[in-house]
């Protein structure tokens, strides 16, 4: 099963993260780490890998500035076989419909270079936009079925072609849900627990294939992407100011009435 | 703003991506898997060596600068910043790793059969087989040529039988050991003999009372008439420079490690110093306060040097004893220091288990001992800069 894994660099949430001058992330100045939910994405990306029954590929794809590519070097050394970085300045303050089209038009030439993707695993989110919507638009672009907040996934090759089941978890229902591959996946943080990348995986990382594109090599028009082409702007952008002390009440009888009467002030009930 | 005491001195620009990914991952299975168990394993004096050892041998950690047999073959600096990563948390968990993979994994490496290294390397690389390390006795510590454990053949020719005899003190994982190296002394001189635990007449008994490594084993083993085949010698140990080129190897492990405990030390004080107020404004506003902490970082900051540099002089093949010294002395000793001073910027607290600052001053006291005392590293410089051996 030839399987992508779609990951990104994102900054490092213990380290104090800033905004350019266009109030987008400061991708550049900070440490960045592969996206924490995208982890789950490449664990279960290799599961899927080594359960199958023939010899299979991870190719873990990113879009970004230079040090983006430590997100592939990341899943290569978690076990992932090649990597794909695409990197163009014209990237720089892309949204989510510009990532998605990048990423598809990416799909397409993996495709169409070394063969057809039966499988395409995200994480559920990036950590740093949080927006959740790429799976989506990724596999709608590509006109796939999506398999989205996988907490599970089953992939059947019984019959010569691959069957992809997922389960979403959610607070009223359980669902199964299936597709024939090529298929969208994204999993959840519920769904596996990544693995460390062992020391000989770190070593054979160096070892192993990526690939760097422009967005003329993937075929995307510099105009459609980037901060420009952006559907949304954003305005302003602030620290959120540091934690005041809060309210302290000293019950002296008449503690639950003052706790309600804060309560209706704060307009919370 | 604030910076890291170690990226004052550009230590990071001093490793390779390889070797930044590998300290990375170390911490992190620090900090997740270990840091919030350890307390509660030094506080029991009890730790799930063996479950550890499978967690750390399925990362690549032991035997890691070693080659072939399961191992991952890194550089020595990153071997040097795994250690430190794991005593960060605590010593007794990077001398877990020591003793497997630089006594014992690399005797069998260095001195043993290809059976030997068959047998043992890959489920000892694998965290399946642990091994301990034997040269320590009662009367013998500093001194190991004094030993009085023996090995006599029993038996004609080439192929007689080794019959052990005698006891070790202080191997540490020796009580969870499938494997001991255990050095005796024979006819020949003193040799290396690849023991597994399970033979007849071997028993190990575990240390208790101790105030310091609690997160470690310690054991006393009694070989009580151990017979062992022909072939269990090391073929490649004659004499005193076997186990003393295993003690090397380690000791550049303890190199890197002790300092990882300064350096958790030094970063828990800083954290502490920011938040506790005294006199109304936080401690660290106080220019004592400031003075101890440019101190230490000072300290800390040049003895990693060193330790890079001794990395990078092993890797080249040009290190000798003496620079090991060097660095096992200073490393000890500045981590130890660091650890005292901590201390007492976290007053009160500082003597509690919510804080690693007195635990680690603790492990260090037996940091400083092992794999050479302070005082035999002073001898050993001091026999290098004047061509005299004061040890006697
Ligand atoms: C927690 C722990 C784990 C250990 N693990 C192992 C292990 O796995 N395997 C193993 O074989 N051993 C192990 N050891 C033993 C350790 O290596 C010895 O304790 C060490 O070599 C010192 O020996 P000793 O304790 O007998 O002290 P001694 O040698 O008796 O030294 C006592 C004091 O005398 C000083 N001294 C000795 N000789 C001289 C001299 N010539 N001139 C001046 N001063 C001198 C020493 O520096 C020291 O201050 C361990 C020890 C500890 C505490």
């Amino acid at each position: 099963m030839r399987i992508v894994v779609c990951v990104k660099l994102v900054p490092d949430a213990t380290a104090s993260r800033s905004f350019e001058p266009d109030h987008t992330v400061d991708r550049v100045s900070v440490d960045g780490l592969l996206s924490e939910l995208d982890e789950y994405a490449v664990e279960e990306a290799l599961r899927i890998r080594d359960a199958a029954s023939e010899d299979g590929e991870v190719v873990a794809v990113t879009m970004g500035p230079q040090a983006a590519a430590d997100a592939v070097r990341k899943s290569l050394q978690m076990g992932a076989d090649s990597g794909v970085h695409v990197l163009d300045e014209a990237i720089a303050g892309s949204d989510a419909p510009a990532t998605s089209l990048v990423l598809a038009a990416t799909l397409r030439k993996l495709g169409a270079d070394t063969g057809p993707v039966d499988l395409v695993v995200c994480g559920m989110a990036s950590t740093d936009g949080t927006m959740g919507v790429v799976p989506a638009m990724l596999a709608e672009r590509l006109g796939l079925p999506q398999l989205t907040y996988a907490n599970q996934v089953t992939v059947d090759d019984s019959n010569g072609a691959y069957r992809v089941q997922v389960r979403r978890d959610s607070d009223l229902a359980t669902e199964t849900v299936e597709a024939a591959a090529p298929v969208v996946v994204s999993v959840t943080d519920q769904i596996n627990e990544p693995r460390y990348p062992s020391f000989k995986g770190i070593m054979a990382a160096k070892k192993k294939p990526v690939q760097t594109w422009s967005l003329s090599d993937v075929g995307v028009d510099p105009a459609e992407v980037g901060l420009s082409a952006a559907w949304t702007a954003v305005v302003s952008a602030e620290a959120r100011p540091p934690r005041s002390a809060g309210t302290v009440v000293t019950d002296e009888g008449d503690g639950g009435t003052r706790l309600a009467e804060y309560l209706v002030e704060k307009k919370f009930v | 703003m604030t910076t890291a005491p170690l990226d004052l001195f550009g230590v990071d620009g001093l490793l390779d991506d390889e070797e930044r990914a590998i300290r990375d991952t170390v911490r992190r299975f620090g900090d997740h898997r270990l840091r919030p168990s350890v307390s509660e394993w030094f506080e029991s004096g009890t730790v799930p060596a063996r479950d550890l050892a499978k967690e750390l041998g399925a990362l690549g950690v032991l035997g890691m600068h070693l080659s072939g047999y399961g191992c991952a073959g890194t550089s020595v600096v990153a071997y040097g910043m795994a250690c430190h990563e794991l005593e960060a948390v605590d010593s007794g968990l990077r001398s877990l790793v020591s003793v497997q993979g630089s006594l014992a994994m690399f005797a069998i490496h260095r001195f043993g059969s290809q059976q030997h290294k068959q047998q043992w390397l890959p489920a000892m690389a694998a965290g399946e087989a642990i091994g301990c390390f034997g040269l320590t006795e009662s009367d013998a510590g500093s001194d190991p040529g004094a030993m009085r454990m023996t090995a006599r053949r029993d038996g004609s020719g080439d192929g007689a039988d080794w019959v052990l005899d005698g006891s070790k003190l202080w191997s540490t994982n020796g009580t969870v050991a499938d494997v001991a190296v255990v050095w005796a002394r024979t006819d020949d001189g003193i040799r290396g003999f690849v023991v597994p635990t399970g033979t007849a007449g071997f028993t190990a008994n575990e240390i208790g009372h101790k105030l310091s490594l609690r997160a470690s084993v310690s054991a006393e083993l009694v070989l009580d008439g151990v017979r062992l085949p022909a072939d269990a010698a090391l073929p490649g140990a004659h004499g005193l420079s076997g186990p003393l080129t295993c003690l090397n190897e380690a000791r550049l492990g303890i190199v890197f490690g002790a300092l990882g405990a300064g350096r958790d030390c030094l970063d828990t004080a800083l954290a502490y110093a920011a938040e506790r107020e005294v006199f109304g404004k936080p401690l660290s506003g106080y220019q004592l306060t400031q003075a101890k902490l440019a101190d230490m970082t000072v300290a800390l900051g040049s003895a990693m040097l060193l330790a890079v540099q001794l990395g990078r002089l092993k890797e080249q093949g040009a290190l000798a004893p003496a620079q090991v010294s060097l660095g096992k002395l200073n490393s000890t000793r500045v981590a130890l220091d660091i650890a005292r001073e901590c201390r007492t910027i976290l007053g009160a607290s500082g003597i509690t288990s919510e804080y690693p600052v007195l635990r680690h001053a603790n492990n260090l006291e037996s940091v400083l001992t092992y794999e050479g005392t302070a005082e035999v590293h002073q001898l050993m410089i001091g026999q290098a800069l004047t061509g005299l051996s004061a040890f006697r």
